[in-house]
């Protein structure tokens, strides 16, 4: 029986679309509650964009300003951005891993579980963490750091931060998919924590040397962090759409990739 | 040595039951690992199969293809007649597998409640916890547990949604005694309950003391099918041991014997059944003295059964 047939048979079972609907919630929510009682994650993932605002934010260059953004609002939308890669990623890929190598997923896979909730529950955790994150910057920015915009441009940064997890999502979905349980965070950080300075998320884009200015232009997280700018009024480049664009077609790549790993996983598993 | 151990249940084996669960004619490799040979095997309906068999011979990779995690290479896979990733199959079978790794900051309780979301008709919870033994520890986190307490988490999972159909990958592996034998009794009160069961197990003990028919497995292959009593019989039978005139020649013409051994001043004789060879031996030789019979058990037969399919077959697992 092929791939497809397994897969899309899985889809059939008759439930009530309030079933389906439980079965989503649940599976969302202890993925959540999961990831928020794991100290590797919330540690580092949720404390270091927390920490480095507090540190470069609030304390340290508070009354500075970078291209007319004062310091605490540009850093929202940059380390908004940092934070929400790290949660996305890590969230997504640390788990896959360890569950694709050490036997768990298979016990779900043996289960009616719809897979897809699986991987919709990493995401959307992803996106909850995402927003925890942003909003934690919001409340110390506004309370500390004398952050003021209208609403509209809260919720839009919020919104704008929160979608952008979707493509680091997807990207942790693919690293999950072709990394083990023991190689997944180690590859995270690799990718993750150059691709931050690359894309000036850690220091402001316009003090970056050239050619790392050159390379940000094809890394994912300089794209969101400049939609990020754009919304407090610091985007400097490209249009909007050209950002959510090259967003969306990494995002395809990254899932047409982890969508080859899922099938390799289908056809053989191993011992 | 443990011979005398009796099913824990009385019922007949099921062998007019349904087949619910079988592979018909599976090879399976992993690469050039020829993980199962031209394996025959089914599980009638409310009846207890084990699939014994030494480390690497194929167990994991037999209930992995009936559950759809695997595809085999040849040969046909059916469970309930239909195909095993059938998801309405899925929905009448549980599972136990072997797992490296749970979540381990989920709570006991859970687990539980999540992996009951899945099914139509899921067992009360109350019901999941009291029936493995879970009641106190519905709180902890699947982390602090001991090996025995993760275990009956896994059996709580595969029970949940009240199957029909219930796969044990090795059970109790790794548990101590007392850890075991709680567990045992689990099975058995789901057993008495009507369900079918597939365990996989490599502790004979654990096979004659659950299932009513065991199916010995090595190297890839099924190598003898029965009750526990018959595999024990078909192997290792009675020892026989005696000082004797008689040459040994003649012992080895005697009708049931399958073995002479001389051993000091006495010879060892191998036979399914003592008492025919007994009455031989005594009408022929009236010096003969120092004798004993002693049964071989379970574990001797098995050692047997394996050794003798041991050629230069492929271990995988």
């Amino acid at each position: 029986m092929s791939t497809a047939t397994m897969i899309l048979s899985n889809a059939q079972i008759r439930r009530s679309p309030r079933h389906t609907a439980t079965i989503y919630l649940k599976e969302a929510k202890y993925e959540f509650l999961k990831n928020l009682r794991l100290r590797m994650y919330t540690a580092s993932v949720l404390s270091f964009p927390i920490m480095f605002y507090i540190l470069f934010g609030l304390v340290l260059n508070s009354n500075q300003a970078i291209g007319g953004l004062r310091v605490p609002t540009y850093l929202i939308a940059t380390y908004g951005t940092f934070g929400v890669m790290g949660a996305s990623l890590f969230g997504t890929a640390a788990g896959l891993s360890s569950d694709r190598g050490l036997g768990w997923l298979q016990v779900k896979r043996a289960s009616p579980m719809p897979p897809f909730a699986y991987f919709a529950a990493k995401v959307v955790t992803s996106m909850v963490f995402s927003a925890i994150i942003v909003l934690a910057l919001f409340t110390l920015g506004i309370a500390l750091g004398g952050v003021r915009m209208p609403l509209a441009d809260f919720a839009r940064l919020l919104g704008t931060l929160v979608a952008g997890s979707l493509p680091f999502s997807a990207m942790g979905l693919a690293v999950g998919y072709f990394t083990g349980p023991n190689s997944a965070p180690p590859t995270i950080n690799l990718i993750y924590l150059p691709m931050s300075f690359c894309s000036g998320l850690w220091v402001p884009f316009m003090f970056l040397p050239k050619v790392v200015r050159q390379i940000a232009l094809v890394l994912p997280p300089y794209h969101l962090s400049q939609l990020a700018l754009g919304v407090v009024g610091a985007g400097t480049h490209e249009s909007t759409a050209a950002h959510w664009e090259v967003l969306i077609a990494f995002t395809m790549i990254c899932l047409g990739v982890a969508r080859i790993g899922f099938q390799r996983d289908q056809e053989e598993m191993y011992g | 040595m443990i011979a005398t151990l009796q099913p824990s249940h009385s019922l007949e084996p099921a062998t007019s039951g349904l087949v619910v669960a079988n592979l018909e004619s599976v090879n399976k490799n992993y690469g050039n690992v020829r993980a199962l040979r031209h394996v025959n095997f089914g599980v009638r309906a409310g009846e207890v199969v084990a699939l014994l068999g030494p480390n690497g011979a194929g167990k994991t990779t037999a209930v992995k293809l009936l559950l759809g995690l695997l595809l085999p290479n040849s040969g046909r896979v059916r469970v309930f007649g239909g195909d095993p990733t059938n998801p309405e199959n899925r929905m009448r079978t549980g599972a136990m597998l072997q797992v490296g790794r749970v979540p381990e900051t989920l709570r006991v309780r859970e687990h539980i409640d999540l992996f009951s979301t899945y099914y139509q008709k899921p067992m009360p919870t109350a019901e999941i916890l009291a029936a493995a033994g879970l009641e106190k520890l519905r709180d902890r986190k699947f982390g602090e547990l001991s090996g025995g307490q993760k275990q009956r988490v896994l059996f709580a999972l595969a029970i949940c949604g009240d199957p029909d159909l219930l796969f044990l990958d090795e059970p109790t592996v790794g548990l101590d005694v007392e850890a075991r034998r709680m567990l045992w009794d689990e099975i058995r009160q789901l057993v008495s309950r009507g369900k079918t069961v597939l365990l996989t197990t490599h502790y004979l003990q654990e096979a004659d003391a659950l299932a009513d028919r065991v199916a010995v497995i090595n190297q890839g292959e099924i190598i003898a099918e029965g009750t526990p009593s018959e595999i024990k019989a078909q192997t290792a039978g009675k020892r026989i041991r005696c000082i004797t005139s008689l040459n040994i020649s003649v012992l080895r013409r005697i009708p049931g014997v399958t073995e002479v051994k001389e051993d000091r001043e006495a010879v060892e004789l191998h036979a399914a059944e003592a008492e025919p060879v007994l009455r031989e031996l005594l009408a022929r030789d009236s010096t003969l003295s120092g004798l004993e019979v002693t049964s071989a058990g379970l574990e001797e037969a098995f050692l047997a059964l394996t050794q003798d399919s041991s050629n230069n077959g492929n271990h995988s697992n």
